[in-house]
């Protein structure tokens, strides 16, 4: 072993360097500096109570997986929810990585499948609603989380954003200067009408540790990404930062983290509320601005659309 | 070494031994978005690959808004 590959705590042989942390660590090192970040980030923005009853937004892959086994380890409640998207193999895989993670660990899962109970896809609503596939897949997510966690009592939703991922969504509001995404763009958004807390408890983490958690946990995630997601703009968004991260390591979090620390407080007065305008959905009795709220009007129109395989709106994009 | 890539999958034989990052270089590959796994256990940027070793090459950048 090369003397250089020590880790920082104990000096014995590293399985991981940490270039913003200017440091590597071995596993358990890892491992504990990983926790550390997530028990920071829970303190300091208050995000969830030792009675919290949680429910964490589960997809199958590295995220979702790393921030329910971390949240189990530090001695939380938390059940996982995971929503079938119908996109193609894609959802089928993911849905087996989400359920065996579950069943090893007596965890409780709870699955909703949108053709199932909704009669609809992503691809097919995609197509129906003449939208880029993430929009109606955003559109879909939100709302079933909201309503399991309503329906279940839960107090918490958890999902697994990571710095990446925030950076990424940081980045792209910003090069367009949209106000109203930015005061939002926080690790916690407040209970409200009725829907309870939403918590990312992993935006101290980058996706690289994120992976690197599942690794050294031995936990078995679908390394595959959502075939939709090739070439988006958000990937682009995390080439960049990366491509600026190799030459100065910690920018990501820098951006990020004093973003929230330093501008967000700025930005909280001009967050508009809409909430005086919000009425109950005539359909499913979400708070919607209108008399149908957006969910119920997708279900509609993708629901009366003929199947669309994920294939065909894929060659749509190319 | 053997070398198992993603996005496309495929493999690589790459001959002789190399530093970690410098097959990352080699292959254009940001230290950022990548993990070494090697026999299930990672291994860090300066850590020594082997002519015989079987590695993989994992991307960590998930595309999901
Ligand atoms: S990439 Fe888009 S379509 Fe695929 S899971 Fe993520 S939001 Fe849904
Ligand atoms: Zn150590
Ligand atoms: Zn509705």
């Amino acid at each position: 072993m090369n003397p250089g590959s020590k880790c920082r705590t104990c000096r014995q042989p590293a399985i991981i360097d940490l270039p913003r942390h200017n440091a590597n660590f071995c596993a358990e090192h890892f491992l504990e500096l990983c926790r550390r970040q997530v028990v920071k980030a829970i303190e300091h923005w208050k995000l969830l109570e030792r009675d919290d009853k949680i429910l964490v937004a589960v997809s199958g892959g590295k995220d979702s997986l790393a921030v329910w086994d971390l949240l189990i380890e530090l001695g939380y409640q938390a059940d996982g929810l995971y929503v079938g998207l119908g996109i193609g193999d894609y959802s089928d895989v993911s849905g087996d990585y989400a359920r065996r993670f579950a069943a090893d660990r007596g965890l409780k899962l709870i699955e909703i499948s949108l053709r199932g109970e909704y009669g609809y896809d992503i691809p097919t609503a995609a197509k129906a609603t003449r939208r880029v596939p993430c929009s109606a897949c955003g559109l879909s997510k939100r709302h079933l989380f909201d309503k399991a966690a309503l329906d279940g009592g839960y107090t918490a939703l958890v999902t697994g954003h990571n710095l990446d991922d925030e950076a990424a969504v940081l980045l792209g509001n910003t090069m367009r200067w949209e106000i109203d995404y930015l005061a939002r763009q926080l690790p916690k958004l407040e209970a409200r009408d009725g829907f309870p807390k939403k918590v990312k408890p992993l935006v101290r983490l980058t996706e690289r540790e994120t992976a690197a958690w599942c690794v050294v946990r031995g936990i078995d995630y679908l390394v595959d990404e959502c075939p939709i997601a090739a070439g988006n703009k958000h990937l682009g968004y995390k080439a960049t930062l990366n491509a600026m991260e190799a030459e100065s390591s910690g920018s990501k979090a820098a951006f990020y983290l004093n973003f929230v620390e330093r501008m967000a407080p700025l930005l909280a007065g001009h967050l508009k509320d809409d909430r005086e305008a919000l009425r109950e959905c005539e359909q499913c009795g979400s708070p919607t601005s209108g008399d149908v709220c957006a969910f119920c009007r997708l279900v509609a129109t993708a629901s009366a659309h003929e199947r669309v395989p994920v294939e065909l709106i894929m060659r749509g994009r190319r | 070494m053997q070398v198992h890539l993603r996005n496309p999958t495929r493999v690589l034989e790459i001959e002789g031994r190399r530093k970690v990052h410098a097959l990352l270089t080699e292959l254009g590959l940001n230290r950022e978005s990548h993990l070494v796994i090697r026999n299930g256990t990672l291994v860090p940027g300066d850590g020594e690959l082997d002519a015989t070793d079987v590695i993989e090459i994992r991307p960590v950048i998930s595309g999901g808004a």
